[in-house]
């Protein structure tokens, strides 16, 4: 499939400030890419790039195969856009907003008016239309923004944190619009602090940090990169550790690790279920007493905190390289931030 | 309803950009009537911009007017607001720069502009909307400012088409003159600071001028930066229009030719500094 976002080298500095260093992604047509990273990793940059608003100091990038520095105006009428901070005319009324941006998409007025009273009630703004966006809470503010970037149907959509100060109800409905948009074929660069949301929504994740992608896969390689399942064991005393640990290393599938003062015990391994069974009855044989056991999956976070190396507390993320996910550059050095 | 209603029943379609002068036409007026509708729920603004020209021509012509002789009349209040209100009528439209000032910094500060910019809209619209706003505004001050001068004595004498001719020339002279405030409003990227910036070099250029008080009294080496002053070839141009010129017309030669060398300023003016300002929004946009 073709790549309805490509991004080459793209470089931009601020003064002493990287904030590109260099990004390159590729988004296939009809997907959608989750872009995740620290605060300052340079998400935003990047989306401001790609939708015209920022020039960057070097680099390459098309949307929809038209090239983003030699014609702004054409990747404009391709593209809906909602940054990271709503861009909304406060003293306008909902309305009149969505009214605004539909005339400057060259719609007549009369169909202006129409699509903004359709995407009012979808957005559940019907009520509060008629008054100014100045007395908007800040997630109807999100969601009034949010349907100013669909005001027309672009085949390329760039939403900067979305759900940011959503409600959980308004959150998962957004969810789903953007499902649907997906579905019916536009392609999505998506950026959120939201790993929940990432894992829904991205068929394709690209971690971010200090102005490069430092990662790139689907969340489950990225998962499977960052280590497998493991066991955790808490034990009943300090004293049951090394035990513990002997009966467990027949299953380990890499090095056991051990927090003193919580008496947690984590064992790399493979094999789900079945192993944790296997240990359980192992640990019982040997009466070794415990106040809980599990078998645990990476999530997003343990991936987003492991690979940009903003992880403070040990344990959870030992390295473990035996992933096939396609990440460039493993984990930072531990206790950066420490 | 909810979004989730939304499932399958998206829609809208997709666009392709129109171009050229009736597109820039169309977007600018859009722009326009956002920035007139801004102007109703913020009314402060307007009554603001009223009050000061207001309070100029009550206590120039009660205070000053009795003090102030104007060649070819006695001072007196009657005398000095005749001679006074093109000066004010001029004063005003030219400070509605910092209205045009204010209004683009704050534009710009405020997320809207990527909005603007992630448009496939015209990148002058912006700025033409925002200016056709200012002049509409002016528009409406001048005729309030006018009525008000009426009750405390101003007289035009030369009919309505030469009183028509007059306001031409100031909203003329107002909307080159918010090209500068749309250019100091994109430089300067604060509001606050733009209002000031807006104002500050207005004061030495309207008073440095035939508006308040006649050249002839000010010292020689003074006297022809005041008259070739674009302002006072306005005020000239006004005062003689109004029949407000009491003496005869100060023998200098944009004086004797003001209105052509008001028009001549007006369009100097506003195409340098549109070309200047839609340059550096382009830029600023990227
Ligand atoms: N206009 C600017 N002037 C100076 N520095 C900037 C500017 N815009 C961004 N930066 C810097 O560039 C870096 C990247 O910023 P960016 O906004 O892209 O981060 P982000 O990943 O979106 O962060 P967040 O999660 O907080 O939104 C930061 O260090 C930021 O301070
Ligand atoms: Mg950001």
């Amino acid at each position: 499939m073709a790549a309805a976002i490509e991004a080459e080298n793209l470089v931009k500095t601020f003064g002493d400030v990287r904030a590109l260093d260099g990004v390159s992604l590729d988004v296939p047509e009809g997907t959608v890419l989750g872009l995740l990273g620290p605060n300052g990793a340079g998400k935003t940059t990047t989306v401001r790039v790609l939708t015209t608003l920022l020039q960057p100091d070097s680099g390459r990038a098309t949307v929809a195969g038209v090239d983003v520095l030699k014609h702004p105006n054409e990747v404009r009428s391709l593209i809906g856009l909602s940054g990271q901070y709503a861009a909304v005319d406060e003293y306008l009324t909902g309305r009149e907003n969505l009214q605004m941006v539909g005339e400057l998409y060259q719609m007549s007025a009369r169909d202006a008016k129409k699509r903004a009273l359709e995407l009012l009630e979808w957005f559940n703004l019907s009520e509060a239309m008629d008054r100014t966006a100045k007395t908007y809470s800040g997630g109807m503010r999100r969601r009034l923004d949010l349907a100013a970037a669909l005001v027309v149907r672009p085949p390329v959509m760039f939403l900067d944190e979305p759900t940011t100060g959503l409600d959980p109800r308004n959150r998962i409905a957004l969810w789903e619009v953007i499902e649907t948009l997906v579905e019916q074929g536009t392609t999505l660069l998506l950026t959120t602090q939201y790993l929940e949301e990432a894992d829904r929504l991205a068929h394709d994740i690209a971690v971010v940090d200090h102005g490069k992608v430092i990662a790139r896969g689907t969340a489950d390689e990225l998962k499977r990169q960052i280590g497998g399942e493991r066991i955790e064991v808490v034990v009943r005393a300090a004293g049951l550790v090394p035990e513990a640990v002997a009966a467990l290393t027949p299953y380990a599938k890499g090095d056991p690790t051990v927090e003193k003062n919580t008496r947690r015990i984590t064992v790399p391994v493979s094999g789900g279920a079945r192993v944790l069974a296997d240990a359980i009855r192992e640990l019982d044989t040997r009466s070794i007493e415990i106040d809980d056991i599990g078998l645990r999956r990476p999530t997003l976070d343990d991936v987003f905190l492991s690979l940009t190396g903003h992880a403070t507390e040990g344990g959870a993320d030992e390295d473990e390289d035996g992933g096939a996910a396609t990440a460039r550059k493993g984990r930072r050095g531990q206790g950066k931030d420490a | 309803m909810t979004l989730s209603d939304t499932r399958g029943a998206i829609g809208g379609a997709p666009v392709t950009p129109r171009r050229g002068v009736a597109a820039t036409a169309h977007d600018s007026w859009v722009v326009a009537k956002r920035n007139l509708r801004r102007m109703t729920r913020i009314p402060e603004i307007v009554v603001f911009g009223l009050m000061q020209p207001v309070m100029f021509v009550l206590l120039f012509s009660y205070v000053m007017g009795g003090a102030i002789a104007i060649p070819g009349a006695q001072p007196s209040h009657q005398t000095y607001i005749e001679y006074l209100m093109a000066g004010i009528f001029a004063q005003t439209v030219t400070f509605a720069v910092a209205g045009a000032s204010a209004g683009i910094a704050e534009d710009m500060t405020k997320g809207l502009v990527d909005r603007f910019r992630s448009l496939p809209m015209s990148r002058a619209a912006v700025l033409t909307g925002r200016t056709l706003a200012d002049l509409v505004q002016t528009a409406f001050i001048l005729v309030v400012l006018a009525l008000v001068a009426l009750l405390v004595g101003w007289r035009i004498h030369n009919g309505v088409l030469d009183m028509l001719a007059a306001f031409g020339l100031l909203l003329l002279l107002g909307y080159a003159f918010s090209w500068i405030g749309a250019l100091i409003g994109l430089s300067v990227r604060s509001p606050e600071a733009a209002t000031s910036a807006g104002l500050i070099w207005l004061f030495p250029l309207t008073f440095v001028s035939n508006a308040f008080v006649p050249v002839s009294s000010m010292p020689d080496w003074l006297q022809p930066v005041a008259y070739w002053n674009p302002f006072s070839a306005t005020v000239q141009a006004c005062r003689s229009l109004f029949g407000n010129q009491l003496g005869p017309v100060p023998d200098s030669w944009p004086m004797q030719h003001a209105a052509l060398v008001s028009v001549v300023w007006s369009l100097v003016i506003m195409a340098v500094f549109s070309w200047l300002a839609v340059r550096k929004y382009r830029r600023a946009a990227g």
